[in-house]
C-alpha cells in the first residue's frame, strides 16, 4: 500500500490517469454546445439583431472545471483511497488476561468497551495465545485461561452490574491466579481502594495494561425531603468547570403512563463536585414521582428510586356518628375532601376502624369530647408520631373538652361559648388573619385579604399560649394552634371546617394550610431501627443502565442488610417491599462521593477508541456521479434547454428554505413549577401568538369586516373580493353598517370567529376543508355566524338536475352543522330587515335561496308575520352569483353587466338591496321580526 | 410549432364554439354613422320616421295619408285620425379579415390553442353577434359579399378555415362597401406595408373598423436562451443565434415598435387597435371588439 499523509491507495498506479486530464481539458474546451432549432413566428422582428458577445460557442470555464473534477474524483476513487490505514501492533506473547471493572460506570459506553474486548480477543486468537476475560463485579471462582475463540464466544454474556467490586471477594479471587500472563484492564475510570491491592498482584504474575478514557462520571444522591421541596443533589468527576446537568421527575400520570412529569437543573459551580438544587412540585405531582433521573446518562448511579419518603399521605377523616341529613356544602367533611383529595389518600370512617388502619394524619372536624377507649387509643396513636387535626365547631364550643384542665387531645384550653364578631348581633368588623409568623409552619404563604373570620372558638390564656399559635388573627386572637404530643402533635383550627365561620374553606389558603400540615405529618424515622428484624421482597431491580424490571423470583433479604446497603449479586439496587412500605435502595447514598482512578507511572495508560479505518472509494465515486449529474443539468442550462430552471430554482429555494423549528411545550414550559400552581394545565403556558395571525386579528376586528372564503380559483377571488367592497360601498352610503375593506378568508389557517358574515364563492374546483378547517367552520357556525354559499350557476340545480358547483357544495356541506333548510318563505325576516324584498336576485334571477327552515307554526290571523325562531340563520345558499352583481371598482362603477338595459340596473339595484338586508340581519338578527309586538306594545303603553 | 386538431379547424366545430362564445351577449347594434348613402335597410333605430318595423310615434293623419294607413285602434279614442309611424331603421355591413398565413399556426405550449384557432374564433363570433344584431357580415377581400343569415355563417366559417402555406398574409381592400365597418385579425408580426396600405385604402372610402393583434405569450416574453436558430413557420426565414437571451430586450423593443406604429396607424384613420394572448380569454378580446364596433 502507498500512502499519502493519513490516506493510503490501494491501487496507486490508477493516479497515473490524472496525467491525462489536462489533455481533457483541451478537447472539452474545443467542442461547442450544439445549437437548437425552434420555430418562432417573430423571426421577422429578429433579423438584423447580432449577438452582442459571442463566448457560448465555447463550453464556459466553469463546466469544464466541473468536469474535470467529476473524471479526477472517478481517477480518484477507483484508485481506492483508505483514511487511517491501519498499522498492526507487534503482538505480545502468553496467555492474556482481560479484567473489566464492568460496574454501572462502565454502563453508559459498554458496547465500545465490548468492541474493544472483542478486538483485543481478536489479536490474541490470530496471535495464538490464550485468553481469559474477567469482570471484576462478577469475579469466577478460578481463572481459567482458554482459547480466545471460546472467550470470544462468552463476551455476550459479560454485561456492567448496578455494584461495585467487592473488595473481599476481589481478595478471594486474586489469591487463585497462577502462572505468568498478560494483563489488559479496561477500568471504569473511577477511585476505589482495591484497586492498589488487586494492581499489586497482577504486577506480580506479568505486564500490566490499563485502558482508560477520560471522561465526566455523575452519580444522583437520593432525593431527600426538605420542608416543601424536594432536593436533589448530584456529584461528579473529575469536578472541571462550571457545568449544569437535569435532573428529571418520571411518574406516572393520571392515565396510567409513564411519563416525564418536572424537570430541574443542577448547577456544578466550577471545581465543585456537589450539585444541589430543590424542587418544588405541587402535591398532586410529588406524590407520582417514582424516580429521579439524570438525563442523558445511562446509569444506575444516575437514577434514583423514591419510595415513601415522597408518597401520598393517608388522612383519616372521622365521619360524625349521628350523622343528620344535611345537604353536602354544609358538611364539613365536604370542604377537607375537595382540599386534601388532590394530594393524599382519604380514608373515612369512625375511629375505632381509623386508628388501626394507621393514617398519617386525623382529621377530627368539630368533635367534643370523645369517649374513653377512644380518647386513648387516639392519644397513643398520637404519641406514636400521628397528626391530630382538629376543627372547631358548635359542638365543640359547646362542649366541655380543654374547658377545665389541659385535655391531652387538645393544643390549649379553650373559654366557653367562643365569640363571634361582625355578625348582625355583634360589634366590629369580621376579622382579616394576619400575617403568618417566621416560625409557623404557615410562614410564606399569602394572605388574601377577602378571606374573613366570623366566629371562633377562644384559647384561655396561659403561659404556654404563645408558643403554642402557629396562625392568629389581625387582633391577635389565635386561629390555629399545635402542640408536640410524645412523636406526633395535635393541631387544632379554631373555626369549623365550612364556611359557616369563617370564609377560610372557601379560599386557596385553606388548600395551601392543609398541604403544609400533611407534609409536616412525616416523622423522620430512623431506617436502621426501623428495619430490624423484617425481610424485604425485592419488587423491581435495577440494571447498570438504571432500568427497572419488575421481578418476583428473587430471595427476599434482612431488613439490617437492606439498611447497610452493601449492593451486590444477592442486594441488587431496586424497590423493595415489605409489611412497612416499600424501600428504595438507590446506588447512590447521602454521602456518596466520586472520585478518578489514578494509576501508577509505571502502568502504561491508553484511551478507549483509536481511529478507525475508512475506506474513501464509494465516497469518491459518489461525488464523481454526483458532479456529472450536475454537470448535465448546468448544460441544459447553457444549451437553453432548459425552460423549466426558473420553477426549479424556485422549488428548490422552497426546499432549501430555513424551517422554523416547532416550539415543543415541554421546552417553553417553566422547569421547575411553583408549589402554590393548581395541578390541571400547570405546565401549558400560553403558547406566544403567531405575529401573522395578531395582524389578521386586528385587521379584522378594527371595524365590521366581511370576509370571503377563497375558492381556488383566483378570478371568482377577486370577483368575490370586489362584490364585497361594492356591498360595503352600498352599505356606508345606505346605511349606519360601515364595513372596512373585505377580507379574504382560508378556513385552514385563519380564525374566522371575526367575521360578522362570509361569502364563500363554490366553483367546481373548490377545495374541500380539511377537518381541522370543518373544526371553526362549525364552531363558526354555531356562534352566530353566516356563511352565504353562492354557487353562481343561477341556482338550475335542483330538483333531480345538478351542476358541477351544485355537487361541489354538496360535497362541502356535508360535514358542516347544517340545520335544515328550506326556501326563504314569504315572511321570513331577511325579506324585511331593511328593504321590503321578495326576490333576491344577483347577476342571475334565480330560483329559490335556502335558509334554515323555520319552525311550523301557523300564522296568526290577522297578523302579517308568524312569530318566527329567534336566531340568524347559519347559512344562506343560492346560485345568483351575487357577488358580480354587487363587484364595483376603485371609483364605484359597477364592474360586471346585470340584464339588460333598465331592467338590469333595477335588478342590480336588487341584488344590492338582497346585500344590505342580508348584513343588517346577521348583525342585527330577529329585530324586524319584533315588530309584530309593536301593536300590542303601544296598546299596553295606553297610547 | 404544431399544427392544430382536425376538429378545431373544421367548419362545423368552429362554428359551433363561436356560437357558444357569442351567445351571452345581446345582440350588437353596431353604430349606423353616415349612413344617408348606402340605404340598405336594417335593425338600426336612426332616431326618426321612416321605414322599419318598431313604433317610433303617432301624428295626426294628413290628407295624403291612405286610410289604410290610419291606425284604427288609436283614432277611436280620440276625434281626430291617428297615423301610427315606425322607426328608420339601416343595417350595417361588416367585411372581416383574418390572417391565414402560417405563422398564425404558433402554439408555444400544447396548452395553448394556436393563434390561427383564437383568430377565427374571434371573428367567427363577432360574425355571430352581428348577424344576430340584423347587421350583414363578410370578407373583405370580397370572397364573400356582406350578407345576413345563417347560411352566411356557415360559409364564413368554411372560408375562415382555410390556410395558406406563406408565412404572413396580407389584407385586402377589395370587398369593403364604403362607410361600411372592417375587422382585421392577424398577429401583424410580418411585414407592415400592406396593412398600411390596406388601413390607408379604406380610411379614403371611410370605413372604420378594428385591428386585433393576436399574439402567443412566448411571443411576447420570448423566453429563449442559448444557442438557438429560430426559423419560421414555413422555413423560410432563419436567424441564428449564440445567446438567444441576450437578444430578449431588443426584440421586445421591437415588438414594442412594432405595436407602437400599428396603434399610430389606427388613429390616423380611425381606426382601434388591440393586443389578444391566446393565454387570455377569448370573451375579452371579444367584448373589445364589441365595444370598438359600437363606438361612435
Amino acid at each position: 500500500m502507498w500512502s499519502l499523509g493519513p490516506v493510503g491507495f490501494l491501487s496507486p498506479w490508477l493516479l497515473a490517469g490524472l496525467v491525462l486530464l489536462p489533455v481533457l481539458w483541451l478537447i472539452l474546451r474545443a467542442v461547442p454546445p450544439a445549437p437548437l432549432r425552434r420555430r418562432f413566428p417573430g423571426v421577422a422582428l429578429l433579423l438584423g439583431l447580432d449577438d452582442r458577445e459571442s463566448q457560448s460557442d465555447r463550453t464556459p470555464w466553469w463546466l469544464l472545471l466541473l468536469r474535470i473534477l467529476a473524471v479526477a474524483a472517478a481517477i480518484i476513487g477507483f484508485a481506492g483511497p483508505v483514511l487511517n490505514p491501519s498499522e498492526r501492533a507487534a503482538p505480545g506473547s502468553g496467555p492474556l488476561l482481560i479484567l473489566a471493572d464492568a460496574t454501572w460506570a462502565d454502563a453508559r459506553d459498554w458496547p465500545a468497551r465490548a468492541a474493544r474486548i472483542e478486538a483485543l480477543l481478536g489479536e490474541a486468537r490470530r496471535a495464538g495465545r490464550p485468553a481469559a476475560l474477567v469482570a471484576l463485579t462478577d469475579p469466577p471462582p478460578e481463572t481459567r485461561f482458554d482459547p480466545a475463540e471460546a472467550v470470544l464466544a462468552s463476551l455476550p454474556g459479560v454485561a456492567p452490574r448496578p455494584w461495585q467490586p467487592d473488595p473481599a471477594a476481589l481478595a478471594d479471587w486474586a489469591e487463585t491466579l497462577e502462572g505468568r500472563f498478560e494483563t489488559v484492564w479496561l477500568s471504569d475510570g473511577l477511585a476505589r481502594g482495591s484497586r492498589d491491592t488487586l494492581l499489586t498482584v497482577l504486577e506480580t504474575h506479568g505486564p500490566v495494561r490499563v485502558i482508560q478514557t477520560p471522561r465526566r462520571i455523575a452519580a444522583l444522591r437520593p432525593p431527600q425531603l426538605d420542608g416543601t421541596a424536594i432536593a436533589l443533589e448530584a456529584v461528579r468527576t473529575p469536578s472541571g468547570g462550571a457545568e449544569s446537568v437535569t435532573v428529571a421527575a418520571h411518574g406516572l400520570d393520571p392515565a396510567g403512563i409513564e411519563r416525564r412529569l418536572a424537570a430541574a437543573t443542577l448547577d456544578f459551580a466550577p471545581g465543585n463536585a456537589v450539585a444541589r438544587a430543590d424542587l418544588s412540585l405541587p402535591p398532586e405531582l410529588r406524590n407520582r414521582v417514582t424516580r429521579f433521573e439524570i438525563d442523558g446518562a445511562r446509569s444506575a448511579a444516575a437514577v434514583a428510586l423514591t419510595d415513601d419518603a415522597l408518597r401520598r399521605r393517608e388522612i383519616g377523616l372521622v365521619e360524625s356518628r349521628e350523622s343528620r341529613e344535611s345537604t353536602e356544602l354544609m358538611s364539613p367533611l365536604h370542604y377537607l375532601r375537595v382540599a386534601l383529595e388532590p394530594q393524599a389518600d382519604l380514608v373515612s370512617g369512625d375511629l375505632p376502624a381509623l386508628i388501626p388502619a394507621n393514617p398519617d394524619v386525623i382529621v377530627l372536624a368539630d368533635a367534643g369530647s370523645l369517649p374513653p377507649a377512644e380518647a386513648e387509643a387516639l392519644q397513643a396513636w398520637v404519641e406514636d408520631g400521628g397528626l391530630l387535626l382538629r376543627f372547631a365547631g358548635p359542638r365543640l364550643a359547646a362542649s366541655d373538652a380543654g374547658r377545665d384542665g389541659d385535655d391531652p387531645l387538645m393544643p390549649v384550653r379553650l373559654r366557653a361559648g367562643g365569640r363571634s364578631v361582625g355578625g348582625s348581633m355583634s360589634w366590629g368588623e369580621p376579622k382579616t388573619i394576619a400575617p403568618f409568623a417566621a416560625d409557623s409552619p404557615f410562614h410564606g404563604l399569602a394572605v388574601p385579604d377577602d378571606v374573613t373570620v366570623r366566629a371562633q372558638v377562644v384559647a384561655q390564656p396561659g403561659p404556654d399560649l404563645a408558643a403554642r399559635v402557629i396562625a392568629q388573627l389581625s387582633d391577635g386572637t389565635p386561629l390555629v394552634t399545635r402542640k408536640p404530643l410524645g412523636d406526633g402533635q395535635v393541631v387544632l383550627m379554631h373555626v369549623t371546617a365550612n364556611a359557616e365561620w369563617s370564609s377560610l374553606p372557601l379560599s386557596g389558603l385553606f388548600v395551601s394550610m392543609l398541604e403544609r400540615l400533611a407534609i409536616s405529618a412525616r416523622a423522620d424515622a430512623d431506617a436502621g431501627a426501623d428495619l430490624a428484624g423484617t425481610t424485604w421482597q425485592p419488587v423491581e431491580v435495577m440494571d447498570a443502565e438504571g432500568r427497572l424490571t419488575g421481578t418476583d423470583t428473587r430471595a427476599a433479604v434482612a431488613g439490617e442488610d437492606l439498611a447497610k446497603g452493601d449492593l451486590g449479586s444477592e442486594l441488587p439496587p431496586g424497590l423493595y417491599e415489605g409489611e412497612a412500605g416499600r424501600y428504595a435502595l438507590n446506588v447512590t447514598r447521602a454521602d456518596t462521593t466520586l472520585a478518578p482512578a489514578r494509576w501508577p507511572a509505571r502502568i502504561a495508560v491508553e484511551g478507549l477508541d483509536r481511529p478507525a479505518e475508512r475506506p474513501l472509494g464509494g465516497l469518491l465515486l459518489a461525488l464523481a456521479v454526483a458532479l456529472m449529474a450536475i454537470d448535465a443539468v448546468a448544460s441544459l442550462l447553457v444549451g437553453g434547454r432548459l425552460r423549466g430552471l426558473r420553477a426549479a430554482s424556485v422549488v428548490l429555494a422552497l426546499l432549501l428554505a430555513p424551517v422554523p423549528p416547532a416550539e415543543a411545550q415541554e421546552g417553553t414550559a417553566p422547569a421547575t413549577p411553583p408549589v402554590n400552581t393548581p395541578p390541571s394545565g400547570s405546565a401549558a403556558a400560553e403558547p406566544p401568538m403567531d405575529p401573522q395571525a395578531e395582524d389578521f386579528a386586528q385587521a379584522a376586528t378594527g371595524s365590521v369586516v366581511l370576509g370571503h372564503i377563497l375558492s381556488g380559483d383566483p378570478a371568482v377571488d377577486d370577483i368575490a373580493r370586489a362584490g364585497l367592497e361594492g356591498l360595503g360601498r352600498t352599505l356606508w352610503q345606505r346605511t349606519s353598517v360601515e364595513p372596512a375593506a373585505p377580507m379574504a378568508v382560508d378556513p385552514e389557517t385563519d380564525e374566522l370567529a371575526f367575521f360578522p358574515l362570509l361569502y364563500w364563492p363554490i366553483t367546481a374546483t373548490t377545495p374541500i376543508p380539511s377537518g381541522a378547517a370543518y373544526d371553526k367552520l362549525n364552531a363558526y357556525l354555531r356562534g352566530g355566524g353566516m356563511i352565504v354559499f353562492d354557487t353562481r350557476d343561477a341556482g338550475i340545480a335542483g330538483l333531480g338536475t345538478t351542476t358541477p358547483e351544485g355537487r361541489r357544495l354538496q360535497a362541502i356541506a356535508r360535514p358542516l352543522d347544517v340545520p335544515p333548510l328550506s326556501p326563504v318563505p314569504e315572511d321570513h325576516v331577511l325579506t324585511r330587515t331593511f328593504y321590503l324584498l321578495q326576490d333576491f336576485p344577483g347577476r342571475h334571477q334565480g330560483r329559490d335561496v335556502w335558509v334554515e327552515a323555520a319552525p311550523d307554526e301557523e300564522p296568526t290571523p290577522g297578523m302579517p308575520f308568524r312569530n318566527l325562531n329567534d336566531n340568524v340563520t347559519p347559512v344562506v345558499i343560492g346560485g345568483n352569483d351575487w357577488a358580480s352583481a354587487w363587484a364595483m371598482d376603485e371609483i364605484g362603477m359597477p364592474l360586471y353587466p346585470v340584464g339588460r338595459g333598465m331592467a338590469g340596473e333595477r335588478q342590480r339595484e336588487m341584488a344590492y338591496r338582497f346585500g344590505v338586508n342580508l348584513v343588517m340581519h346577521v348583525l342585527t338578527g330577529n329585530y324586524k321580526s319584533d315588530q309584530v309586538h309593536v301593536p300590542a306594545l303601544l296598546e299596553r303603553l295606553g297610547q | 410549432m404544431s399544427a392544430s386538431p382536425a376538429t378545431t379547424t373544421a367548419p362545423l366545430g368552429l362554428r359551433g364554439r363561436a356560437e357558444d362564445l357569442a351567445s351571452p351577449l345581446p345582440p350588437l347594434l353596431a353604430e349606423a354613422e353616415q349612413l344617408a348613402q348606402t340605404v340598405l335597410m336594417g335593425e338600426h333605430g336612426r332616431r326618426r320616421a321612416g321605414a322599419g318595423s318598431n313604433f317610433w310615434q303617432y301624428r295626426a293623419a294628413q290628407p295624403y295619408d291612405t286610410a289604410r294607413a290610419i291606425d284604427w285602434r288609436r283614432s277611436g279614442r280620440a276625434d281626430q285620425a291617428f297615423v301610427q309611424e315606425k322607426e328608420w331603421q339601416i343595417a350595417q355591413s361588416v367585411a372581416l379579415w383574418v390572417d391565414d398565413g402560417a405563422s398564425m399556426g404558433f402554439a408555444s405550449t400544447p396548452k395553448l390553442p394556436p393563434k390561427s384557432d383564437r383568430a377565427r374564433l374571434i371573428a367567427l363570433a363577432i360574425a355571430v353577434v352581428l348577424t344576430r344584431g340584423g347587421e350583414r357580415v363578410g370578407l373583405a377581400d370580397a370572397r364573400l359579399p356582406p350578407r345576413r343569415g345563417r347560411g352566411q355563417l356557415s360559409r364564413l366559417a368554411q372560408l375562415l378555415s382555410q390556410d395558406t402555406a406563406e408565412d404572413h398574409g396580407a389584407p385586402e381592400a377589395k370587398g369593403l362597401a364604403p362607410q361600411s365597418r372592417a375587422v382585421l385579425v392577424s398577429d401583424f408580426l410580418g411585414p407592415v406595408e400592406p396593412v398600411e396600405t390596406m388601413l390607408t385604402a379604406a380610411a379614403d372610402r371611410g370605413v372604420r373598423g378594428a385591428l386585433l393583434q393576436v399574439l402567443d405569450p412566448a411571443e411576447e416574453a420570448f423566453p429563449y436562451d442559448g444557442r438557438t436558430i429560430f426559423e419560421s413557420m414555413s422555413g423560410a426565414l432563419r436567424h441564428e443565434t449564440l445567446k438567444a437571451g441576450d437578444l430578449r430586450d431588443r426584440y421586445l423593443q421591437r415588438l414594442a415598435e412594432r405595436r407602437d406604429r400599428l396603434a399610430d396607424l389606427a388613429r390616423a384613420t380611425g381606426w382601434q387597435f388591440s393586443t389578444h394572448r391566446t393565454s387570455d380569454s377569448a370573451a375579452s378580446a371579444l367584448l373589445w371588439l364589441y365595444a370598438a364596433l359600437e363606438r361612435r
